[in-house]
């Protein structure tokens, strides 16, 4: 290997590389494979007919997520919709059959598939991850080359634990600065896709850096890399640091003793080597950041939370004109609607973007002492089984069953309602989710994407409301 | 996966752009564990009016719906065509629909990459020559398009001629309809030799301890 600069991705990268065909696509070896109920059973079914094994089961980790239903123990484990259940039963067959680790709906480490990853120690610097769940992107936080595959792949790396790839290019997003009162990760990540367009990443690995990433815990680190995709990125990754090693050290799955020891020597050779060259590079000023709210069918269509609904002359292209247009009928809004005008009579708390402990901590912080208002339902559902215990350990279910928010069992629930969990046609969602498709959320259901601090606001209010001054008059201090 | 080279067919015109793989199949399809039926599914939720769970009611306007362009096996849409989630089940119902080409200006990756392990050729042209094919397509349903996959072109009795990038190994592997896997186990050898150098790498192993 040369010695030239390199960048985080590229190290990566390199050191998956089993074989570079000439004329086709690099064979990169898959450290770890993710897998859900929802992309697999096509894929398990694709190598029985072939007479095929999985390669490296101790390189599979399986949970069930997307059709749980998260109203009580007992309704897990009796899933009423036969389709979801069969589907679940289908996954716990073939992990039998294949011989992979399975954590099932009451198992103590169950949750979303990119929330236990983390959560258990498996996801580590420098790793390639993959799983059939364009959220992949999410585990980019702890500097692995992690991205979402469609269901022939996940069978190609069932059978081989490699894929065949073409390298992407290289992209760098800094954001420097000091994060102003009341922005979070969630509102950095959805002014770059703002920025750049839902397809501005497309065919790229960015690399997140700067003072303002590098001052985010992991939980908003995996915030950021989580919705890389809704800008197109083939992957996002953050540089591994301190802050990472903390987070993993003494997890289920991550190394002891020695091996601890020669893990983090070799981390630390992971960051982007002074120098290393980009091709492309964006910066940003954290100072000129502030609340997001989303107020179209793409996350790209947002405004700032003390800005209005846009006109149909902000729009850039003729392509977007025709998206405004679709979009303001869909989402029911009028151009230059101010987004505090906007009423809500939903909010979901929850997900892979804004599902773990701290989003909850922040969350129950703004709620803490009020009620929501009349006529809005809302719902806490926690990311993991992991995430629940340690919120009721803390006492935050307290906090959002008070204030009149139903507390969930662990899954991916109304993010994209799989399971019973869906918006009724017409209804108005506050959602720290990460996409606000058309029907995402039930069909006709109508999705705003938020922060935690502002969705637990709006939950209060009933309407969208600015954090920043919710906070003043909280007489609260950063 | 059928290997393809020439096609010859009337085209769906689609336009708009950013259609996410939510918008091809939605969610409550996603539960089956089959791998095939998904085609009467495609752009379910804008082809079809649900009254009640039983009562399903086709649009008459939604362009699929229109008997004219029944037996199209050409889809023309706008910019970023299958972005949103991984779900390979878009790319088999477009497929299992009868669509074997999509027409965009550009693809998402994941979407992209399903497409190709399910005999579709995805031909990206200038946002120019994709409004020329989508007008055409709209004022005459029966307008018809071939694609030469083996020559890159796309042309139509009007005299439209355009040119398409593609991969030469993708375009090879559709050309011949070839299994992937099959294609990777060629390189078994350089796969253990692998194995036994990373396995030595406790940082690669997911459950180090
Ligand atoms: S929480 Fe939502 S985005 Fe995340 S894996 Fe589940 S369905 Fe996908």
């Amino acid at each position: 290997m040369s010695t030239a600069p390199k960048t985080l991705f590229e190290k990566v990268w390199e050191q998956h590389v089993v074989v570079e065909p000439a004329g086709e696509p690099t064979i990169l070896y898959i450290d770890l494979h993710l897998v859900h109920e929802v992309t697999s059973p096509q894929a398990f079914d694709g190598l029985r007919l072939a007479g095929r094994k999985i390669h490296r089961p101790d390189r599979h980790i399986t949970t069930v997520d997307h059709n749980v239903p998260t109203t009580s123990a007992y309704d897990r484990l009796h899933i009423v919709d036969q389709i979801s259940a069969a589907q679940v039963n289908a996954l716990r067959k073939n992990c039998a059959e294949f011989g992979v680790e399975f954590f099932d709906v009451q198992d103590a480490s169950q949750g979303i598939v990119h929330m236990i990853g983390p959560e258990l120690g498996a996801t580590k610097p420098g790793m390639t991850i993959v799983c059939g769940d364009s959220h992949t992107s999410t585990h980019g936080a702890f500097g692995a080359l992690a991205f979402g595959i469609g269901t022939s792949e996940v069978e190609h790396v069932m059978a081989t634990q490699t894929l065949p790839q073409s390298k992407p290019r290289t992209f760098r997003i800094t954001v420097d600065g000091e994060l102003p009162f009341g922005v979070t990760a969630k509102d950095i990540i959805l002014d770059i896709i703002g920025k750049i367009g839902t397809d501005g990443a497309t065919g790229y690995a960015v690399e997140y850096a700067g003072s303002a990433i590098r001052s985010l815990s992991m939980e908003g680190r995996m915030t950021i890399c989580n919705m890389s995709i809704e800008a197109g990125a083939r992957a996002g990754m953050i540089a591994p640091d301190e802050t990472t090693f903390a987070y993993l050290m003494g997890r289920r799955f991550s190394p002891t003793g020695k091996a601890w020891d020669e893990a983090i020597a070799h981390w630390k050779t992971l960051p982007t080597d002074e120098g290393a060259v980009f091709d492309r590079e964006l910066h940003i000023d954290a100072a000129t950041l502030a609340p997001a709210v989303t107020w179209g069918t793409s996350p790209g269509m947002h405004a700032t939370i003390d800005g209005t609904v846009p006109l149909l002359a902000d729009a850039k292209t003729e392509a977007d004109r025709k998206s405004f247009e679709r979009a303001y009928e869909y989402m029911d809004l009028k151009p230059g609607t101010p987004m505090e005008q906007i009423a809500i009579n939903t909010v979901f708390l929850g997900s892979c973007t804004n599902g773990r402990i701290e989003d909850l901590r922040a969350a129950a912080k703004v709620i803490k002492g009020h009620h929501i208002a009349a006529k809005v339902r809302a719902m806490v559902v926690p990311g993991s089984q992991a995430v629940k215990r340690q919120a009721e350990a803390e006492g935050l279910d307290e906090i959002f069953k008070t204030a009149g928010f139903e507390w969930r069992e662990p899954g991916c629930s109304m993010c994209l309602g799989m399971n019973p969990d869906i918006l009724q046609p017409g209804e108005r969602c506050a959602s720290t989710s990460n996409r606000n498709f058309e029907g995402r959320q039930g069909r006709g259901g109508r999705t705003h994407l938020v922060s935690p601090e502002m969705a637990a606001a709006a939950a209060i209010t009933g309407h969208f409301t600015d954090i920043r001054k919710w906070k003043q008059q909280e007489g609260e201090q950063r | 996966m059928e290997p393809i080279n020439i096609l010859t067919s009337k085209a769906v015109p689609l336009p708009f752009p950013n259609i996410d793989t939510d918008q091809i199949i939605p969610k409550q399809f996603l539960k089956r564990i089959e791998r095939t039926g998904y085609g009467e599914f495609l752009f379910f939720d804008w082809r079809y009016d649900v009254d009640t769970p039983d009562i399903v009611k086709e649009r008459p306007d939604f362009v699929l719906n229109k008997p004219e362009y029944k037996g199209a096996q050409i889809l023309i849409a706008e910019k970023n065509f299958g972005c949103g989630s991984s779900r390979e089940h878009a790319a088999w119902a477009i497929n299992q629909y009868g669509f074997r080409a999509v027409i965009a200006p550009t693809f998402a990756d994941i979407f992209f990459s399903n497409a190709g392990k399910n005999g579709i050729i995805l031909v990206r042209l200038s946002e120019e020559d994709v409004q020329t094919l989508l007008e055409r397509s709209t004022k005459n349903p029966d307008h018809e398009l071939t694609i030469n996959l083996e020559a890159q072109t796309v042309t139509d009795e009007e005299g439209f001629h355009a040119t398409f990038e593609i991969d030469p190994f993708r375009k090879y592997c559709l050309l011949n309809g070839l299994d992937d896997i099959g294609l990777t186990l060629r390189h078994k050898d350089d796969l253990d030799k692998f194995e036994q150098k990373h396995d030595k790498d406790v940082w690669t192993a997911p459950k180090a301890s």
